[in-house]
């Protein structure tokens, strides 16, 4: 088992599916970061079989994670302090996301206009739909 | 600033105030020949179409405003590789309200995002085609004189056919609509439209493959082109084509009342023959959508100037 150290402040961003701890570590620009941060890459999982893990030295100003349940609607987020974890919430499927998720219908304005942004937004919250705000296509994030 | 975007984008209420003003336009054209004069309308499309844009350009000459714009994308700045959002930037200080088609889905509501000046998405793709969709309703308003209880069939192309997807979800606001939905089953209706607004609001409908069958039960038939154009292979489109060839025989099963509608161009979809039943009405339908084109520049223009619509 591979041992990675305490954290005493920080955030770990647990139970990721398997293979998209760097898209997540993408999004939220983690390579300009100072701090230390540990990607966990097939960590075994009672509840998921296998799963990814990040795990972040610091304080992720201004950046609201909610937005990462549209990347992965099953992850946890834990905000540690003092070596404790302070609160543990899973996110909640933001109405609107804006690069997050990218459209993949090639008739969609956003497939040839490089400063559109790829905008969408939720229409269920159920079954995870979200639809691009331009062309109506589909993503299934569920 | 108001655009139309979409068909819904009208409120039911504002719907009703574009077919009543389009109704009065068609009753007494002459009251509104000076109703835009000195004003604007941009066409800016960036795919061949000449129904639409010599409708809308129509539509504008008759209320005594003029027109400017170009007719593809090859005769604009796009080929220099200008963006909508400055396309759109400069051409509201040269006009007063816009047409824009585009072949990419979603373009004119990027140019709404960035327009001074109201926008009308004149068909985007495969997605919106609302003036289409307001002149469907004006015919079926004027031709049947009601929505409400009204089993209508559409045949042909109803994945890729955009005025297919408005006219439904147009129609699904009304009580007592059914939908028979005909076509092969590489064309058949998208999911999203079945489940967020058909199914959503319990609305009757069918997906059947054979025309012959169905067309006994139908008070309005609503043909399609399959466009070549939506196509990424051209072998799918040829094998396709001519699924459906609407006849004077297959005319034989249907109501007396029945209205043949079509958005235009016909193809092979409808065969010339049919062209004299008096159940036809896609020239006429056509017709009307310069009226509804008339009605609805009017009506954005007068909301730009801080009149409300209704």
């Amino acid at each position: 088992m591979l041992n990675i150290g305490i954290l005493n402040q920080g955030i770990v961003i647990d139970h990721i599916k398997v293979g998209g701890a760097m898209k997540i570590y993408t999004y939220l620009n983690l390579e300009y970061l100072d701090c230390t941060v540990a990607i966990i890459k097939n960590a075994r999982s009672n509840k998921m079989g296998r799963k990814d893990i990040i795990k972040i030295e610091g304080t992720l100003d201004g950046i609201n994670l909610d937005i990462l349940g549209a990347l992965d609607h099953k992850i946890t987020i834990n905000i540690i302090k003092d070596g404790e974890i302070i609160t543990k919430h899973n996110p909640k499927l933001p109405d609107h996301v804006e690069n997050v998720l990218q459209c993949k219908n090639p008739r969609c304005i956003t497939s040839v206009e490089s400063s559109v942004p790829h905008s969408f937004k939720l229409t269920d919250r159920e079954n995870g739909i979200y639809r691009c705000v331009y062309c109506e296509q589909g993503v299934d994030i569920m | 600033m108001r655009h139309v975007i979409s068909p819904t984008d009208l409120t039911l209420s504002e719907l009703d105030e574009l077919l009543n003003l389009s109704e009065d336009i068609i009753k007494n054209p002459k009251k509104y020949s000076e109703a835009c004069h000195r004003k604007k309308l941009a066409t800016l499309f960036y795919e061949p179409s000449t129904r639409t844009r010599l409708s809308f350009e129509s539509a504008m000459l008759n209320l005594g405003g003029s027109v400017l714009g170009f007719s593809s994308a090859d005769s604009s700045s796009a080929v220099k590789g200008e963006s909508i959002a400055d396309t759109i930037r400069v051409i509201s200080s040269y006009a007063d309200i816009c047409a824009i088609r585009h072949p990419k889905e979603g373009a004119p509501y990027v140019a709404s995002q960035h327009s001074s000046i109201p926008i009308i998405n004149a068909g985007d793709g495969g997605h919106n085609h609302p003036t289409q969709t307001f002149t469907d309703l004006l015919t079926i308003k004027n031709l049947k004189g009601r929505f409400e209880n009204l089993t209508v069939g559409f045949c042909g192309d109803l994945k890729f056919g955009r005025t297919v997807h408005s006219l439904i979800g147009a129609l699904s606001r009304y009580a007592g609509v059914k939908f028979v939905l005909i076509s092969p089953d590489e064309l058949k209706i998208p999911s999203y439209i079945k489940e967020e607004v058909i199914k959503a609001r319990n609305i009757p409908y069918k997906e059947v493959r054979s025309l012959e069958e169905s067309i006994p039960e139908l008070d309005i038939l609503y043909m399609t082109r399959v466009q070549r154009e939506r196509f990424f292979n051209e072998e799918d489109y040829i094998r396709l084509k001519d699924t459906y060839i609407l006849n004077s025989k297959k005319m034989d099963l249907a109501k007396e009342d029945m209205l043949v509608l079509h958005p235009l161009p016909r193809v092979n979809e409808i065969s010339v023959e049919v062209d004299n039943d008096p159940r036809a009405k896609y020239f006429k339908q056509a017709e009307f959508g310069v009226y509804v084109r008339m009605a609805l520049i009017m009506l954005l223009l007068r909301e730009s100037e801080g009149r409300s619509i209704c």
